[in-house]
């Protein structure tokens, strides 16, 4: 029987690769160990070692393909004593991969659904003194005032990975006093490829790769900030920020009014947020509502890449220390990017991605991407739902949300995070207080579930918050069952 | 001289540094005793105020180590940056801080320097290069660190001072610290002040090893020397600033200080003995520098007397300023949150 070498996964979100190289022909020997060839992902380049030993009998797929679906056999391995007249016809067939089926339904999700209608309302905004006083007083405003639509005239593809990237870049090439650092940044080019070329551009003084050292180079970045510079902390992931939370809350956030107003911390503390695939529980937790609850921060958290460009470049010139929570699982997925540098997205200020009339659904981050596609499905159902793309989390535009629930009298809020405590108690807190009698229907918070996030793949997407319940929690405040 | 005798010890031998202090004049030790004895005098009046209920909160109080601030400051230059924990009155003054903006701040008052809104823990002032005042243990040495990387960044010479305590020292960001500040040669000056106890707990209890040699690991040299005497401060500052300023990285100087109050205003200080501390008041760093100014250079007790009333006049001008400052107005609670954008 001979043995299919399948393309392999290199990391736990890879559902394609490029075959860059064959380093075995076929008729070559080869051990278990040996390096057989060289696969390329938008994050890295890997080899692939041999398992089993045997005699290459046929390579399936050339050097050169790209995107090789991850689990498609690439060649095929004679085992001692067969030849390659053994090769089975049928080797060459993939076999269905979920992972793959996964970002199918990953990817359909973009803003095409506007192209039929109107792009959607937004409001205007205000321009208000002293805004964030009366945030901190709890005052329902009108967000800042933004107008996208001009900006969409000229747009390129870009992923939400290069968007972010580019807005670094854009931002550093004015201003020599921004800086970032991180673990992996500059020579390994960013252990999720957000900072690739970086270094290669900006040279080692402003593109520092740092030890594993969280707590120790967020407390050095958030000095530097307090001595005048305006640096951009990456961590590899906002898991290993808790390391550094101390610096994040006591130091940066809070200097300011301690200081009397004297001195501020002008810092970005960015990475990926959130679940990624199978990860487990220690790498995959959403921290939205850890950092919204405190003064003096600023949390932000996009979705697609024009957030990603927008919203980044706001908080690289934000004065205040910004939280800026990225997705993995978006950082390798395309969408439509202004190509104006000025396009700056003020922070404080929701976007209503898909506008209707029967129920408001509120998300963020990765979860405006399923909200649209349940959206979608309601619609084929009859009900018009209203979708609200957060953006900022802190301070969060109450007054976008209160207007779309006055409309709709239905509400749902979607979030990646756990219930307790989450952004959708805070939502449900606001409608209840401003909203009330608006209501037709009590609301419903969409969160994941109340549990370290499990391992295993069935039950992972039972935890994670999926399209499905999004629908079924629509449809339940529509009371449309 | 000192009549204290020298007790240095240093790790990392190798990296000798240059061994040319000049001798301090007449002049020069008034400056200091009038630094030393106007923050001693400062913290007498804040340790007053707090009794008398107008200072709230943690209050700690820096009384026996002011010969470590007075003579590593009394040796930066213009442009250096200053960084330390909660027990920072002294560096402020020291930085050139006011003594009215000071107590104001104890106070909670508006002309305090963070308007009242951040306490005896929580001051600063860019202006004056002094960067908190923090009140959680072990974060003026990321900080600091963090000072240095921007001087480092900018090339503009400056050299972050950045103090911490015995019990700081423990902390696992000062090692995470000094990895990055060796690994990138910062121009950072690590000063622990040992004043024996993180809070009640002795450093036999609580360090193993010497603070001084914890940088030994990470080719950081440093150096223990004695906080009682005010020239010995000066002399190591002087030289260990001279090494961090040239660009050959972080240096460590670990003080031997003792303070004669408890932790802060609310610790009876029952861990240490009578003795103990009546032992160390025999070394006051004040008394000491006196002796050597009137044994020496026959300085006259009128003199020192005048130079007290002098100081005393100061303190009680800036406690007067801080009792009469208003409070900041009830809507200042929502200010100084952010900054605006718009």
């Amino acid at each position: 029987m001979t043995i299919q070498i399948l393309m392999p996964a290199l990391s736990p979100t890879m559902t394609e690769g490029n075959l860059a190289k064959w380093l075995k022909a076929e008729g070559d020997t080869v051990e278990s160990g040996d390096v057989i060839a060289e696969i390329e992902t938008d994050k890295a380049t890997m080899e692939v070692e041999a398992v089993d030993e045997g005699v290459i009998g046929k390579i399936l797929i050339e050097a050169g393909t790209e995107n090789v679906a991850v689990n498609a056999p690439i060649a095929i391995l004679l085992e001692e004593g067969e030849s390659a007249s053994d090769i089975d016809a049928n080797a060459s067939t993939a076999a269905p991969t979920p992972q793959a089926e996964e970002t199918a339904t990953e990817t359909a999700v973009s803003t095409s659904s506007d192209t039929a209608s109107q792009p959607p309302k937004q409001q205007e905004g205000a321009h208000v003194k002293n805004r964030d006083v009366l945030y901190a007083q709890g005052a329902v405003i009108e967000p800042p005032v933004f107008d996208e639509e001009p900006f969409m005239a000229s747009t390129e593809t870009q992923t939400v990975r290069v968007a972010l990237r580019d807005a670094m870049a854009e931002e550093m090439r004015g201003d020599d006093d921004i800086y970032m650092l991180g673990e992996e940044i500059a020579e390994y080019n960013g252990a999720y490829k957000v900072t690739e070329g970086m270094l290669d551009e900006f040279g080692s003084r402003r593109v520092i790769d740092t030890p594993i050292t969280e707590h120790g180079f967020a407390g050095l970045a958030v000095g530097s900030a307090m001595n005048g510079l305006k640096p951009i902390v990456e961590f590899m992931t906002f898991n290993f920020a808790m390391q550094a939370i101390d610096h994040i809350i006591n130091s940066a956030a809070k200097t300011l009014y301690m200081a009397g107003g004297q001195l501020g911390c002008p810092i970005v503390f960015r990475g990926p947020n959130g679940s990624a695939s199978r990860v487990g529980a220690q790498h995959s937790q959403c921290y939205a509502s850890w950092y919204a609850h405190v003064p003096g921060l600023k949390v932000v958290s996009p979705w697609n890449a024009a957030d990603a460009k927008g919203l980044l470049k706001a908080a690289i010139r934000d004065p205040n220390p910004v939280v800026f929570l990225e997705n993995e699982l978006m950082y390798g997925q395309s969408f439509e990017v202004p190509t104006d540098p000025d396009y700056v997205i003020p922070i404080g200020r929701a976007k209503i991605e898909r506008e209707g009339s029967d129920v408001t659904i509120v998300a963020l981050s990765i979860m405006v991407g399923r909200a649209l596609e349940a959206a979608e499905k309601l619609a084929e159902q009859g009900i018009d739902a209203e979708v609200i793309n957060l953006r900022t989390v802190r301070p969060l535009d109450r007054h976008t949300i209160l207007e779309s629930v006055k409309k709709t009298n239905r509400i749902v809020s979607c979030e990646e995070g756990f219930p307790f405590a989450g952004i959708g108690a805070e939502i449900a807190a606001l409608i209840g207080e401003h909203a009330f009698d608006y209501l037709d229907a009590p609301l419903k918070r969409i969160a994941a579930a109340d549990v370290p996030l499990p391992y295993a793949a069935g039950l992972e997407k039972l935890a994670i918050p999926q399209t499905e319940q999004i629908i079924h929690a629509a449809k339940e405040v529509c009371y449309a069952d | 001289m000192a009549s204290t005798k020298k007790k240095t010890k240093k790790s990392n031998a190798t990296k000798t540094i240059s061994n040319s202090n000049p001798e301090p004049t007449l002049d020069d030790m008034k400056k200091l005793y009038e630094e030393m004895l106007l923050i001693r005098r400062f913290e007498e009046k804040a340790g007053q105020l707090y009794g008398m209920g107008l200072i709230g909160g943690f209050c700690h109080l820096y009384i026996g180590q002011e010969a470590v601030v007075t003579g590593i400051q009394s040796v930066q230059e213009e442009g250096d940056t200053v960084v330390t924990t909660y027990r920072d009155h002294a560096h402020m003054l020291a930085q050139g801080m006011t003594p009215e903006g000071v107590m104001a701040e104890l106070t909670g008052r508006e002309g305090g320097y963070s308007r009242g809104k951040g306490g005896s823990m929580h001051m600063f002032s860019q202006e004056k290069g002094f960067f908190g005042g923090h009140g959680i243990v072990g974060a003026s040495t990321s900080i600091g660190t963090g000072l240095g990387f921007a001087h480092q960044y900018r090339n503009d010479g400056g050299v972050a001072v950045a103090y911490m305590g015995d019990g700081s020292a423990n902390q696992g960001q000062v090692a995470e610290c000094y990895n990055m500040a060796a690994l990138w040669k910062l121009p950072v000056l690590y000063v622990i002040e040992n004043n024996q106890y993180g809070m009640g707990t002795s450093t036999a209890r609580h360090a193993a090893g010497q603070l001084y040699a914890r940088g030994q690991g990470y080719g950081i040299p440093g150096e223990q020397i004695d906080g009682m005497d005010v020239f010995s401060v000066q002399n190591a500052a002087r030289q260990a600033l001279d090494y961090v300023r040239t660009g050959n990285g972080p240096y460590i100087l670990e003080v031997m200080t003792y303070r004669f109050r408890g932790h802060s205003m609310s610790d009876p200080a029952n861990y240490r003995t009578k003795e103990e501390v009546d032992g160390k008041k025999n070394e006051d760093p004040i008394i000491q520098l006196r002796n050597v100014m009137m044994d020496q250079h026959n300085v006259k007790e009128e003199d020192l007397k005048s130079i007290d009333k002098e100081i005393k006049a100061r303190v009680k001008k800036a406690a007067e300023f801080a009792e009469n400052s208003p409070e900041l107005a009830p809507e200042e609670l929502y200010t100084d949150v952010l900054i605006e954008v718009e």
